[in-house]
């Protein structure tokens, strides 16, 4: 072994030592600092997960949804649009939509109804989500009873259960015949909750949304490139909570690396005072404190994110499951593609790694530039 | 007995083999969710599904995609948005953006119920 590797191997089993005379304090700024690697790393890969997920399956939802307005307020859609926008250039398919939300006091959840064709469902039958299923305790071919928003008691009867890989699409999802929707809601006859239009040349999208506020000035169209923008910045740490909770780490963070680099404790002082009166250079000193701060900042920031990725993609997420899930009792169980985004990995390796070390370094090389007398008394 | 510099070299390097695993296994791990991540865009397409199922108690934060301006604040002008899910999502990107083809100004300008 080359004479620099032995003397870095020495220098590292010299920091081990003294770190293991401050046991408890290291072991409890190791744990911290692990911890916050993981919070950070877990959100960022969660975060990244959940939108390369929904930019890729929303990618299949309809180019426009035409909803019509009425005082700032979601409005069914009257007879007569539909063929109003037949008229307008472009659009190649248009389908009246029907869905509703709906209470059910027996799990106090809200479920999505939908309306399919008769092709699809047949009336009195429903299909239903995963999550809603497992919480309703429901299986195939078994019936359930949901009281109409009218107190009118409707039975159903289970065709088929979402597959579970959906879930994350599906878990409050009840589908059921056209007929049942409206005689459930009681839904005017004609009416319809929102238009899905398909727009044969993708570059015309925008210039048919134009023509439809145009033809139907109290409509809104919603294009599917602003759907899936939605979903682009779903987590996003610059808003909301994120920020107020990445803040507060970051803050702690600061706190700990300032603490460090505000000075050094007698001990450590003292410590280097005498390496230096027996023959240590000042280099020598620095490089001992180096080590210091890479093996605990390499193994906090390894090990933060390896549990992070374990969390995150092997047990779904479980420590941000009660903030996400809210006041709902429908959550859904799914598994994210592992995609990991190199560059969001270094962003937070400079941002965890790299000041740790730094902040050690200044309070080392003012005390190790010192006599060793003064250090030591 | 071996040293305590081998013992954490050793440490450190079989995390770092382990991250580096992650990044080597990223493709083949990833190929493998393919068939479900085609199938869940098949339903959404046959469904004409425009949101994910994440936050399902309250109709903005069920379809946020779908929401309008006063969603959040449904109950009366200045009411405070009360549900959990609604201060972890922000409103979606085309309701606050501001120019000619933002769909905001529409929200006051609607007729009279039918």
């Amino acid at each position: 072994m080359s004479p620099w590797l032995e003397k870095q191997r020495h220098l590292i089993d010299f920091t081990l030592a003294s770190l293991a005379r401050r046991k408890t304090r290291n072991i409890g700024l190791l744990v911290v600092y692990t911890l916050l690697v993981f919070v950070l790393a877990s959100l960022t890969l969660f975060s990244n997960a959940l939108r390369s997920e929904a930019k890729y399956v929303l990618a299949g939802s309809p180019e426009v949804i035409l909803q019509r307005m009425v005082a700032g307020r979601h409005d069914l859609i009257p007879p007569g649009y539909l063929e109003q926008i037949g008229r307008i250039r472009g659009v190649q398919k248009k389908e009246g939509r029907l869905w509703g939300y709906y209470y059910d006091p027996v799990l106090k959840a809200n479920y999505t109804f939908m309306a399919r064709p008769a092709s699809e469902v047949d009336d009195g039958m429903i299909m239903v989500g995963e999550a809603l299923a497992r919480e309703r305790g429901l299986a195939k071919n078994n019936t359930i009873s949901f009281r109409s928003y009218s107190s009118k008691l409707f039975t159903f009867e289970v065709v088929a259960v979402l597959s579970p890989d959906s879930e994350l699409l599906s878990a409050d999802l009840v589908l059921l015949s056209e007929g049942d929707f409206r005689r459930f809601f009681e839904y005017p006859e004609g009416h319809y909750t929102d238009i899905a239009l398909s727009v044969a040349n993708p570059q015309e999208v925008r210039n048919v949304a134009a023509k439809l506020t145009a033809t139907l000035p109290d409509s809104r169209p919603i294009l599917r490139e602003e759907v899936q923008r939605t979903y682009q910045s779903v987590f996003d740490w610059r808003e909301g909570i994120l920020l107020t909770v990445l803040a507060g780490a970051i803050l702690a963070f600061a706190i700990l690396a300032w603490e460090k680099a505000s000075g050094l404790s007698a001990e450590e002082k003292r410590e280097i005072g005498i390496l230096k009166a027996i023959g240590w250079e000042t280099g020598d000193v620095i490089r001992m404190k180096i080590w210091e701060g890479l093996l605990i900042s390499l193994t906090a920031f390894l090990g933060g994110f390896l549990a992070a990725y374990v969390h995150v993609f092997h047990f779904g997420a479980v420590v941000f499951e009660p903030v996400l899930k809210g006041w709902s009792v429908l959550y859904p169980k799914f598994a994210l593609v592992p995609a990991v985004d190199g560059l969001q990995v270094a962003t937070l390796f400079f941002f965890t790694v790299f000041p740790y070390t730094a902040a050690i370094l200044v309070p080392i090389w003012r005390a190790a530039i010192t006599d060793p007398d003064a250090v030591m008394r | 007995m071996s040293r305590p510099s081998t013992v954490a070299l050793m440490i450190i390097g079989l995390l770092a083999c382990a991250v580096l695993g992650i990044f080597a296994f990223s493709g083949p791990l990833t190929a493998a969710h393919q068939p479900r991540l085609d199938a869940n865009r098949e339903l959404v397409a046959r469904l004409g599904l425009t949101d994910l199922a994440l936050f399902t108690e309250a109709r903005y934060t069920r379809h946020p995609s779908q929401a309008d301006l006063h969603s959040a604040l449904q109950d009366h002008p200045g009411a405070f948005d009360h549900f959990p899910s609604g201060s972890l999502l922000s409103p979606p990107a085309h309701l606050t953006r501001i120019g000619p083809d933002s769909h905001e100004p529409v929200a006051g300008k609607t007729a009279s119920p039918d």
